[in-house]
Parts: C-alpha cells; structure tokens; sequence
C-alpha cells in the first residue's frame, strides 16, 4: 500500500536534487532546470498532503495549481533574460557572468 | 464580499493595464513622461483615497485577505514609495531605447505585488502576493538593455530569487501538511513543535531571509543593486524589502506565535550577524550602490531586530523605522540618480564637490545618509530609540549593544560620502541640471527626515495603531 510517507520521500529526494542542480550546475538553463525540479518537489508535496491529510477541502491542490503557474512566469522571465544575456556576451556560462564583484 | 476593501488594488490593476494600452496607442516619437504623470497622480489619488480605508476592518474572500490598520498603514507606505520613485525616474527612463512605457506599468504591477503582500491573511495569499512582486522585478531589474550589468543582475536575481521561492514553497508545504490549513489563525491553532513543523518554520526562515537580504542570505544583494536601473535599486530597497516584513510581522507574529522559543534565537543571530556583516563590508565599497546595498543588509538586520520583543513595542519600532529608512533611501537614490545622469558613473568619486555644483543635492545626501547612521536630531536616531527601548525591554541587551556599537561604526563610510562632496575639489565644470519633479522628491525627503526627526509623535502614533490590529 502506497501511503503518504512515499510521496513526501520521493518529494524530497526530488527536492535535493533540485537543489543540487541549482548550486553545482554551471549553465543558466541547467540552473533553471534545478528550479523547476524543486517547484515540482512542492507540488507532489502539496498534492499529497491535500489527498491525505485533508481530502475534503481541495486547498493544496488548488495551491499546486499556483505553484505551476508562478513557475512558468518564472521560466518565461528567465528565459527572456537568458537571450539577453545569451546577445550581450555570447555564453551562457554563470562563471562569466563577473562584471560585478566586491 | 465587500468589494470595497480591494478598491485600491483594483484601482492599480486598472491604472498598469490603461498605461499600458496609451503606451501601445501613442506614436513613437512622444516621450513617455506623460505616462509617468498619469501613474504618478493615479498613484497619489489610490494615496489619498487609502487614508479614507482608516476605521473600515474587514476580510475579503473568506479569511484570505484582510485590511486592517496594519494592512492600511503598509500599502501607504509602499504608495508613498512607488509614487516618489516615478517622480524621480521620469530623467532616468529618456535614457532606455525601448519599452520607455511599460517602465511604469510595471513599477504599478510590482506595486500591487506588495500591497497584496501587506493584507494576506494566509499562506498561499503571500506566496501570490510576493510572486507578482519578485517576478516583476526581475524584469525590472533587467530593464535596461544597454547596459550589461542589467542582464546579469536580471538573470542573478531571477535564480536566486526563484530557488529562494522554492524553499519557501516546500517550508509552506510542510507547514500546510501538518497543521491542515494555510489560514495564519488555524496555523497558530493547530501548531505543535513536531520535527515537521520545525523543518517546515526553517525553511520559511530561510526563504523569508533571503527576500529581506539578511546575512548569511544577502549574497544577491550588492550584484542586483549595482546592476539595477537605479530607481529600480531604490523600489529594491524601501519597497519589497517593507513588502518582505509585512508578511513577517504576520506570519511570526500570529501564525508562529507559539513556536516564539525557536525561531526568536535564530533570528536574533541573523539580526546581529546582517548588522555586522552590513556595516563592516559596506566601508570597502567605492561604488556608492553598492555601499548602499550592504546598509540596506545592516537597516534589515536593525528592523528584524524589532520582531523578536514580539510585543506592540516591538513592531511599533518595526513600523516607524521602516518609515523613516524609506524617506532616507528615496533623497539618497533621488542624488544618485541626478549624480549617475551627469557623469555617467555610480562611484563616490563621482560625488567630488557635489556641495558646489549644487547646494540642494548635497545638503539631502548629507541628511538622508546621516539619518540612516542614526546621529541625532534626525529622523533615525528616534527609529534606532524605540527599536532598542523595545527589545531592551525583552532582554536582548546584547542585540542593543551590537547595533548600538555598528552604528557608530557606520557613521565613518557615511561621512566619507559627506567628505567628498564637501571637501573634494570639483572634477569638471559642466552644469548639473535636476529636473523639476527630482528636486521635489529630494525636498520632500528632506523635509520628512528632519520633521520625524523633530517631532516624531505624529508618526509613532500611526505606528502604534498600525502595531495593536496584529493582537
């Protein structure tokens, strides 16, 4: 039997990678991937906890439902952002992104 | 439903989308500084208008979204920001080659962002709420495309500020999985320190740090206001860093009330370590934005401090040193943007006998930094007073002694600043012109700085009726 505690760990383990992704990749889009993988992450979360915890009242999955939404916002932002950056320089390489440094 | 309640959201919602349609109708060649005068009088009227709000509580939408003196008091602030940071943008956006209109469209939207912010009520009504406002600035922030350092500032911010979110998002999960409502008061009802529930308070701790650049979250910081269209850095700064700490003061002050023995020590290390941090980098910077950006990591550490006396003291101080640190960083980043327009540069070089090119200028500066340091009669010493009574109080002598001792410390790099423009010799006798609405927004600034200072009863009143709608 597949019960909540199987969501949130593959939620989770979702989540880590994520995270990962997002501190080691070097790539802008690598980046964003990371992003999405945690976004993702809250969405098994959310869902599985409105199924389990709280079946009558549909509020996390509407929540998900949001998350999904914001997150493409995010994605066409930095998408868009990326060209730019991608025209100004040519590379698409965090490690070149140092005009500014303290 | 009492729609009146979101008269002022629905007002700015109406305002972006017509700036937008006169944008797309207007012939190419008309500057768009008839835009910027349509948002900045819708933007005072939505102004006018919140102060008739004051008296009317209620919620809309169920228990999601509440106005309420404390609601009331931070959508004026965020109003009264946004509206000085158009007056003194209309210079600065002649200079973008595109989009010139969708610039105060989307300064609105960023603003309605941060006033949905002020009257969530529960835990998906934030998220909303700060994603409108963080995915606006991150178009902001990248706005001008002849600039290099926009982008990377722009696509900086977005991945930072997204996987932040994502944090958030997952804390906010949890705290949903194991309380069974995102409503602050059931949040509070059903609070237990399980380990869940603590994981999920941390990672919210950890999301929230990062939107208030506090240290050891604030590495985005100096990048993304250096890189930033500088009266975007301003908005950066007093708007969604108020934004931030109005749904603070909810979320620790109702929802996490009962979880107070945890989250109060770690933020008061946060708080002391964003002080130090702040301060002690700041002196090494030459550019005056980046200077700027790591005060505004010691002015959050300072304002967080105010949250852990949890009391109507505490936010009263809250409230009333965020007043005074919006009205200082608006006439600072008001003479930048006059400085940066006449020589082209953001460094504190570039402030070389500023005193002589113009008196004005130099006298806001001067008060605005001087202010933010905290030295007396100015308007910061009074905010600095009542967040020290308040925590004091709590028996966090500590915290005072650190921020008391920081700010003193502060005072140097301020005044090098001050030096400058006064004593440095002048680098070229080209003319400083400042244009009519930036020399308003300068003197109002001056003026509010030096009458808070003076006479801060009326404010602190605001403020104490503001603090009392959380309890």
């Amino acid at each position: 039997m597949i019960g909540l505690a199987h969501f949130l760990a593959v939620a989770a383990i979702v989540f880590a990678l994520g995270l990962y992704g997002v501190l080691t990749k070097r790539t802008i889009v690598g980046m964003l991937m990371g992003i999405e993988l945690m976004l993702n992450a809250v969405n098994l979360n959310l869902v599985a906890f409105s199924r389990f915890i709280t079946p009558e009242i549909l509020t996390g999955q509407v929540f998900a439902i949001f998350t999904i939404t914001v997150a493409a916002a995010e994605v066409a932002v930095g998408l868009a952002l990326f060209f730019r950056v991608y025209r100004d320089r040519n590379t698409v390489h965090v490690a070149r992104l140092n005009t500014m440094r303290w | 439903m009492n729609l009146a309640l979101l008269s002022s959201e629905i007002a700015i919602v109406v305002l972006a989308v017509l700036l937008i349609c006169f944008d797309l109708f207007m012939p190419h060649r008309e500057t768009r500084r008839s835009l910027g005068i349509v948002a900045a009088c819708g933007v005072l009227a939505v102004l006018v208008h919140s102060f008739t709000q004051y008296g009317t509580v209620g919620t809309v939408y169920g228990d999601y979204f509440v106005v309420d003196h404390l609601a009331l008091f931070f959508k004026q602030v965020f109003l009264t920001a946004t509206l000085l940071t158009i007056l003194f943008s209309f210079g600065y956006v002649e200079k973008f080659t595109q989009n010139k209109g969708e610039f105060y469209a989307l300064l609105l939207f960023a603003l309605l962002g941060m006033m949905i912010m002020a009257s969530a009520h529960d835990l998906l009504t934030v998220f909303i709420g700060l994603e409108i406002m963080a995915v606006v600035f991150y178009v902001l922030v990248g706005f001008d495309l002849e600039n290099i350092k926009s982008s990377e500032a722009g696509i900086k911010y977005l991945i930072l500020g997204s996987a932040s979110s994502a944090v958030l998002l997952y804390g906010i999960s949890w705290i949903y999985g194991f309380t069974g409502s995102l409503l602050f008061k059931e949040v509070a009802a059903n609070m237990a320190a399980t380990p869940a529930i603590l994981m999920g308070l941390g990672l919210i701790v950890a999301g929230f740090c990062f939107k208030l650049s506090i240290v050891p979250f604030h590495m985005w910081a100096p990048d993304v206001y250096e890189g930033a269209p500088t009266p975007i850095t301003a908005l950066l700064a007093m708007g969604s860093k108020a934004a931030a700490f109005a749904v603070l003061l909810r979320v620790f002050l109702v929802a996490f009330a009962g979880l107070k023995l945890y989250w109060a020590p770690v933020l008061s290390v946060l708080a002391a370590l964003s002080m130090i941090v702040g301060i002690v980098v700041a002196i090494w910077q030459s550019g005056i934005k980046r200077m700027l950006a790591y005060s505004s990591v010691a002015q959050a550490g300072y304002i967080l401090s105010g949250l852990l006396a949890a009391n109507a003291a505490g936010v009263k101080g809250m409230l009333f040193y965020i007043v005074l640190y919006m009205v200082a960083t608006v006439g600072a980043f008001a003479v930048v943007v006059a400085v940066e327009e006449h020589s082209g540069s953001d460094a504190i070089a570039a402030f070389s006998g500023l005193a002589q090119k113009s008196p004005l200028l130099a006298l806001v500066m001067t008060i605005s930094l001087i202010s933010m340091a905290g030295i007396p009669p100015l308007a910061g010493f009074a905010g600095k007073l009542y967040l020290f009574i308040a925590i004091a109080a709590q028996g966090y002598l500590w915290l005072v002694v650190i921020g008391f001792v920081m700010s003193m410390i502060s005072v140097y790099y301020y005044i090098l600043v001050v030096k400058a423009m006064y004593t440095h010799p002048v680098q070229d006798d080209r003319v400083l012109t400042v244009n009519g609405p930036l020399k308003l927004v300068a003197m109002v600034s001056l003026l509010a700085t030096l009458f808070i200072g003076i006479y801060p009863e009326p404010l602190a009143e605001l403020a104490n009726a503001a603090a009392r709608a959380l309890w």
